[in-house]
């Protein structure tokens, strides 16, 4: 058990330099709240244009909804600043629900494509 | 075996116990910062099956959609988004505290945090209330305004000048599943922002107790990265639910 103890405390002095993660200025924080403000403000106001279409003004919608996300999981959940692994994984949420919803629309929308029985 | 964090216990300068398990600090931070990011991922794709099942629906009968939409209170979420991005800054400024060992300024945003998430909350029951009480609850008490029905009749006519009865049953139901969708979506948020406040809430007494070696960076991240995601799903659920059409 003295062994383990002690292998533990060398650790800990050889890389307690890392330890120290970077901190966002609260300016920084500040600036991005002011711009998520901004964005929701946008996206009410998008919502009261008129697009042309319906379909024009859920992209508008989503596209700024996709912003304000990016921005907070970036700066607010600090993955600008972590480790690989983080964003790794952080992407890979993407992916998978790119993957759900690509697919799963490509089956409905292509269903009328061809009059086939028991399609 | 309970010595074997003794010489890692906190010292003047705040430093956080280093469980035997892990190497260093680093490797423990984000191991912890991983098993969140994990739990979020999965709960990324909880909220996903339900977008998605909004995405056909919604394709399916934007007509109905449309007019379900007009009976949430653009306002209100307004309000809310706001509330709620503000709780996320509240939140990330506990955060911060933490890491530059402002013991204080944990303890007080943290309150921020579980305060605007109440309000929230409470904001959100009393949009449920006048829905319910306008039979807006999908079930057997849930009514189809007679505006929307005949706005969705008149959608529902064909080419030919006939009214097509699958195409208006099929809307009528849609309309009705937009509150299904809408009550379980906003619900199962708000289910999270219940846990979310309660967790704040513990952190703040254990911040204020000095619970934590280290000023509790880690957890305290950990619990800001969750807080975060629960704003950000409702930075999707806004536009989606309230902002149609």
């Amino acid at each position: 058990m003295h062994q383990t103890h002690h292998a533990t405390e060398l650790h800990q002095t050889s890389h307690s330099h890392h330890q120290e993660h970077h901190v966002i200025a609260v300016g920084t924080y500040f600036k991005i709240y002011l711009v998520l403000m901004a964005l929701l403000a946008l996206t009410v106001g998008a919502y009261y244009m008129d697009m042309g279409s319906h379909g024009i003004n859920l992209v508008v919608a989503m596209t700024i909804a996709v912003v304000k996300a990016v921005l907070i999981v970036l700066f607010f959940m600090h993955v600008y600043y972590s480790a690989p692994l983080t964003w790794v994984t952080a992407a890979g949420s993407l992916l998978w629900v790119g993957l759900l919803l690509v697919f799963l629309l490509a089956d409905y929308i292509s269903r009328g494509f061809l009059s086939i029985l028991g399609k | 075996m309970q010595t074997a964090s003794t010489p890692t216990m906190p010292d003047a300068g705040g430093r956080q116990i280093l469980l035997s398990h892990f190497d260093d600090l680093d490797q423990q931070h984000l191991s912890s910062n991983l098993g969140m990011w994990f739990f979020l991922v999965s709960e990324v794709m909880f909220f996903s099956g339900l977008i998605a099942a909004y995405a056909v629906y919604r394709a399916q009968s934007p007509v109905a959609f449309e007019l379900a939409s007009k009976h949430m209170d653009l306002v209100i979420g307004f309000i809310n988004t706001l509330v709620l991005l503000t709780s996320s800054f509240t939140m990330a400024l506990a955060v911060r505290c933490s890491q530059v060992g402002d013991n204080k300024g944990i303890v007080r945003y943290l309150i921020a945090t579980g305060v605007l998430g109440t309000v929230f909350l409470g904001v959100k029951a009393t949009e449920w209330k006048a829905e319910i009480d306008h039979h807006l609850f999908p079930g057997a008490h849930f009514v189809v305004p007679a505006e929307d029905a005949k706005a969705m009749q008149e959608a529902s006519v064909g080419p030919d000048g006939q009214l097509d009865r699958t195409l208006y049953a099929r809307t009528l139901g849609h309309f009705q599943m937009m509150f299904a969708l809408y009550f379980f979506m906003t619900g199962v948020h708000a289910f999270h922002m219940i846990v979310g406040i309660a967790a704040v809430g513990i952190f703040a007494v254990l911040a204020q107790i000095r619970w934590f070696s280290g000023y509790g960076t880690t957890q305290i991240e950990v619990l800001g990265l969750y807080w975060h995601f629960v704003d950000v799903v409702w930075v999707f659920l806004y536009p989606l639910l309230y902002l149609i059409g």
